[in-house]
């Protein structure tokens, strides 16, 4: 393909990278990424994919635009409210980016639909907020030898990790099953500082990015955890597990299972 | 001061005249993909902030800069040879 003289201005500076160059914006024109959960995490990571040329993006969230989220989901604005999330997010990335495809899935994401959700894309961003998502994302990924980025945020913290196909650790590497479901509080009781879904949406950001074009070393085999309130960034080394049921080398989960909805999906609890 | 050689034969040509920096390195870059490692690329280039930008830059990203031309009418010819891929 050839740059247009609007994609070259619009994409300069990443043209002007020695490491990217016009190769690096080809690919990234030519991919096609899944955000699931257009929500905290979700929001930055498709606004800053969005305005990298990422070719076509997919949005899954079968959720609405609630007051409550506007203070980190800033996909979405106030006159939003009420709109599905996936309609107020291509609203979003289109006028960030009109050359984006966006594809909507506003359905749940569930055992029996994810392999099939997730087939046509390059990578896969779990901007999630609950395990069982994150459970059923990484089985699936690894099952479907998809690239995906996982993260997390609570409170002040957040986490993230990148997992390529065939080198764990994925995540279930790390937490082997969903904690009992009031062993951890969600997002909804436990709060959220919202410029921690930016931090590290972003990083998820950067993830894709560097995994769509090559770029680097990903975070495959390190937990990256951050504590905003003393500003900690840490690195840390996360073995495979040997006897991972779903990325080990005799798995014992060979398709996505679904578990139960998390209590902050309960309305009006 | 030197004495004036013939330059050496371009494979590519572009001209960057009509765009501002950074947009001059970045239509040079294009032009470069198109060309293979050792091949020739003739750059038209204004004088002044192009002509301090540019070839440094070129140096940055491992090109050989052959030589510089002065067209007479403020622009210049800007001889490179591309560098390995990298």
């Amino acid at each position: 393909m050839a740059f247009t003289n609007q994609q070259l201005e619009r994409y300069s500076r990443h043209i002007l990278l020695r490491e990217f160059g016009t190769k690096g914006q080809k690919k990234l024109l030519e991919s096609k990424v899944l955000i699931i959960g257009a929500g905290g995490l979700g929001s930055p990571a498709a606004m800053y994919l969005a305005a990298a040329g990422v070719g076509a993006i997919g949005l899954a969230d079968d959720d609405r635009v609630d007051l409550s989220n506007l203070q980190r989901q800033i996909l979405h604005a106030t006159a939003d409210l009420g709109k599905p999330k996936v309609q107020s997010g291509a609203e979003t990335i289109l006028a960030i980016n009109p050359e984006v495809k966006v594809n909507l899935h506003p359905g749940l994401v569930k055992a029996d639909n994810v392999l099939s959700l997730i087939e046509p894309y390059d990578f896969v961003l779990d901007g999630t907020d609950n395990f069982s998502a994150k459970f059923l994302i990484n089985d699936a990924c690894v099952i479907a030898r998809k690239p995906f980025s996982h993260a997390g945020i609570i409170r002040f913290q957040g986490q993230l990790l990148t997992y390529l196909p065939g080198q764990g650790p994925c995540y279930r590497c790390l937490f082997l099953k969903p904690p009992p479901p009031e062993a951890i509080p969600t997002c909804r009781q436990a709060g959220v500082i919202g410029a921690m879904a930016g931090v590290i949406g972003c990083l998820q950001a950067l993830e894709t990015i560097k995994c769509l074009t090559g770029l680097g070393k990903p975070l495959t085999g390190f937990l990256v955890t951050f504590e905003a309130l003393g500003m900690d960034f840490r690195k840390i080394k996360v073995p495979a597990r040997a006897d991972c049921p779903v990325c080990g080398p005799r798995p014992t989960i060979l398709a996505p299972e679904d578990y139960d909805p998390p209590a902050c999906d309960l309305k009006n609890p | 001061m030197s004495q004036k050689k013939e330059p050496p034969q371009a494979q590519g040509k572009v001209d960057v005249t009509d765009v501002v920096c950074p947009m001059t390195f970045v239509k040079t870059k294009v032009a470069l993909d198109d060309l293979d490692p050792g091949q020739i690329l003739s750059i038209r280039i204004n004088d002044g902030e192009p002509i301090r930008n540019v070839p440094q830059s070129l140096k940055e990203d491992g090109h050989l800069v052959l030589g510089l031309n002065d067209n007479g009418d403020g622009t210049y010819e800007l001889v490179v040879k591309k560098g390995q891929d990298r």
